[in-house]
């Protein structure tokens, strides 16, 4: 069940020009409301702002009296850019948990793919899979890698590709997806988050190879909690799905990537 | 302070407090049922219902304005026998007034659904005949005096509970509507619905709605609520449910001056879910401040120039 509940933020470091990881002492949320990596925590914004900004969770611990979350965020208009100009001992007020998170089982191989601020949201699974999980990681170009080395230190093996080629292979995240189940297609399963464009490729790129693949989505949302159905997604049987309620994890073949 | 009679009187519909929450912001009640009891509130006017299950518009379907939102998330619903089989037993647990929101495609779908939902007990209808999502119906109902008095007498004819029609603030004139509406027969007004509005995203120039236009609602529209919500109460006598922007205690207050009867809270919640409560604590305040017995003695008590 959701709440709200004020958190203090713990930490506030840049990871690049745009992106901001934060720490949150979020009290109960994890150890009573079960908040976990890849659900989302719905952020007010400064005063002048009316809606909330919902931004996922990339890790978070129970290690008592830690109780922290780690909220990663790209600045993108002026609600992000006030939340990343508060200071460490600041308080933001949150909704959540909120959302489902990635459906994982204990001893899952997991293929992970993130592409820019999708990256994120897959941080808790690559250390809670540690030694088992294949990391690949989309960035536009070198400057905006973010979480690169978090994600090496955990995983079997990461792949790194950007847009420009200015690090990493040069090309999208699905060319690198393609090549590695070529090679290797026995995953439990590929979880992806990332832009849309991005994650029609990579399910339709594990559909080919008949692994399962969930979709981490975005949508433009106002309640968080399933009132409103502003943050609608169309499925493959005609019917919404809604992102904060029903998601922002998607089976990939539940959804319409036509439209 | 004082304790303040915080009941108030819509259309014959007793509720123990002036706050209900307005159509389409609120579900059915479950989601925000998690963060407090729904008995708190006065009332709820549910999501809008049409006589079949409908998908909605495609996304994206918010877009964030100043102080405001539009929406053109176009009457998504499950229908309204899902509705009474699933949705109404769950809010009949609860003590608060349940007003089930109604849109027709004609005057006959109208018709149906108020049979319909006035045998499964629900306190209250309100006809929505402004929902400015939908192409057909919706909106041209709403506009035009005639059509707006012919959906209000059918409704009328096929309830056997109070009916309160929600008017749009898209007209030249919404005394012109309120009147024909009245006259037809309509035991409550409410209002507004949302203003349409537009946004548009520079560097693609691509409206930011799917639908391209969608309905502005939030803080940003309170003023026009209480200028129409005075018009309509001045030229009509009817009760109001006054709606449009209601965030805290002073808003809801300015809608009661004004006219209305009692307030409905909606885009307030997207940003806190307590939002209503917060409204019916502080007008409780207000009235105690003013040395009021009852919260009702707010309404109509503008002292206009």
């Amino acid at each position: 069940m959701p709440i709200e509940q004020l958190c203090t933020i713990t930490e506030m470091t840049p990871l690049n020009n745009s992106t901001y990881w934060m720490t949150l002492e979020v009290g109960k949320l994890v150890a009573e409301q079960g908040l976990r990596a890849g659900q989302f925590l719905h952020v007010a914004c400064g005063e002048g702002l009316l809606l909330r900004r919902p931004i996922s969770v990339a890790y978070a611990l129970d290690d008592e009296p830690e109780n922290t979350a780690a909220l990663i965020f790209e600045v993108k208009g002026e609600g992000t850019r006030w939340l990343a100009q508060r200071k460490v001992g600041d308080q933001v007020s949150v909704l959540g948990p909120l959302g489902n998170g990635f459906t994982v089982e204990e001893k899952g191989r997991y293929l992970l793919v993130g592409g820019g601020i999708g990256v994120p949201p897959l941080l808790g699974y690559a250390e809670a899979y540690h030694q088992n999980a294949v990391a690949v990681l989309g960035f536009r170009s070198a400057e905006r890698v973010i979480l690169a080395d978090r994600f090496r230190d955990c995983c079997k093996e990461i792949f790194l590709c950007t847009d420009d080629g200015s690090a990493g292979r040069h090309g999208f995240v699905d060319a690198q997806v393609r090549d590695i189940l070529a090679q290797d297609r026995d995953f439990t399963a590929v979880l992806a988050c990332g832009p849309k464009p991005m994650l029609k490729n990579v399910a339709k790129t594990a559909a080919e190879f008949g692994v399962p693949c969930q979709v981490s989505m975005e949508e433009r949302m106002a309640c968080g909690v399933g009132a409103c159905l502003g943050c609608a997604i169309q499925m493959a049987d005609g019917t919404m799905k809604h992102v904060c309620k029903d998601g922002p994890v998607f089976a990939a073949e539940e959804v319409d990537w036509n439209v | 302070m004082s304790k303040v009679d915080l009941s108030v009187e819509l259309a014959g519909v007793t509720m123990k407090n002036p706050v209900v929450v307005a159509s389409g912001t609120f579900g059915f009640g479950r989601e925000y049922g998690q963060f407090y009891h729904l008995s708190e509130l006065g009332g709820i006017c549910c999501k809008g219902l049409t006589l079949h299950r409908r998908e909605g518009n495609p996304p994206p379907r918010i877009a964030e304005t100043p102080m405001g939102i539009l929406n053109s998330v176009g009457l998504q619903n499950p229908g309204v026998d899902a509705f009474i089989e699933q949705e109404l037993p769950e809010l009949r647990k609860h003590d608060l007034a349940v007003i089930a929101n109604i849109s027709g495609n004609t005057p006959e779908e109208y018709g149906i659904m108020c049979e319909k939902l006035s045998q499964a007990g629900v306190d209250m209808i309100e006809v929505n005949i402004s929902c400015p999502n939908v192409k057909a119906g919706g909106l041209a109902y709403g506009t035009k005096p005639e059509l707006a008095a012919e959906v209000t007498k059918v409704a009328k004819e096929h309830a056997t509970v109070p009916v309160m029609v929600k008017l749009s603030p898209n007209v030249t004139d919404i005394t012109e509507i309120a009147r024909a509406v009245a006259d037809a027969g309509a035991d409550a007004l409410s209002l507004i619905n949302t203003l349409r509005g537009m946004r548009i995203d520079l560097n693609t120039r691509r409206p930011i709605l799917k639908m391209n236009t969608g309905g502005l609602s939030g803080p940003a529209v309170l003023p026009v609520a209480v200028r129409m919500v005075w018009e309509v109460a001045c030229a009509v006598d009817l009760p109001i449910l006054g709606m449009g922007g209601v965030a805290k205690g002073e808003d809801a207050a300015q809608l009661m001056l004004a006219g209305a009867s009692a307030v409905a809270v909606g885009t307030a919640c997207f940003a806190d879910p307590y939002a209503p409560i917060k409204v019916r604590d502080g007008l409780a305040d207000i009235a105690s401040q003013q040395r009021l017995d009852k919260v009702s003695d707010l309404t109509g008590g503008v002292r206009p120039w």
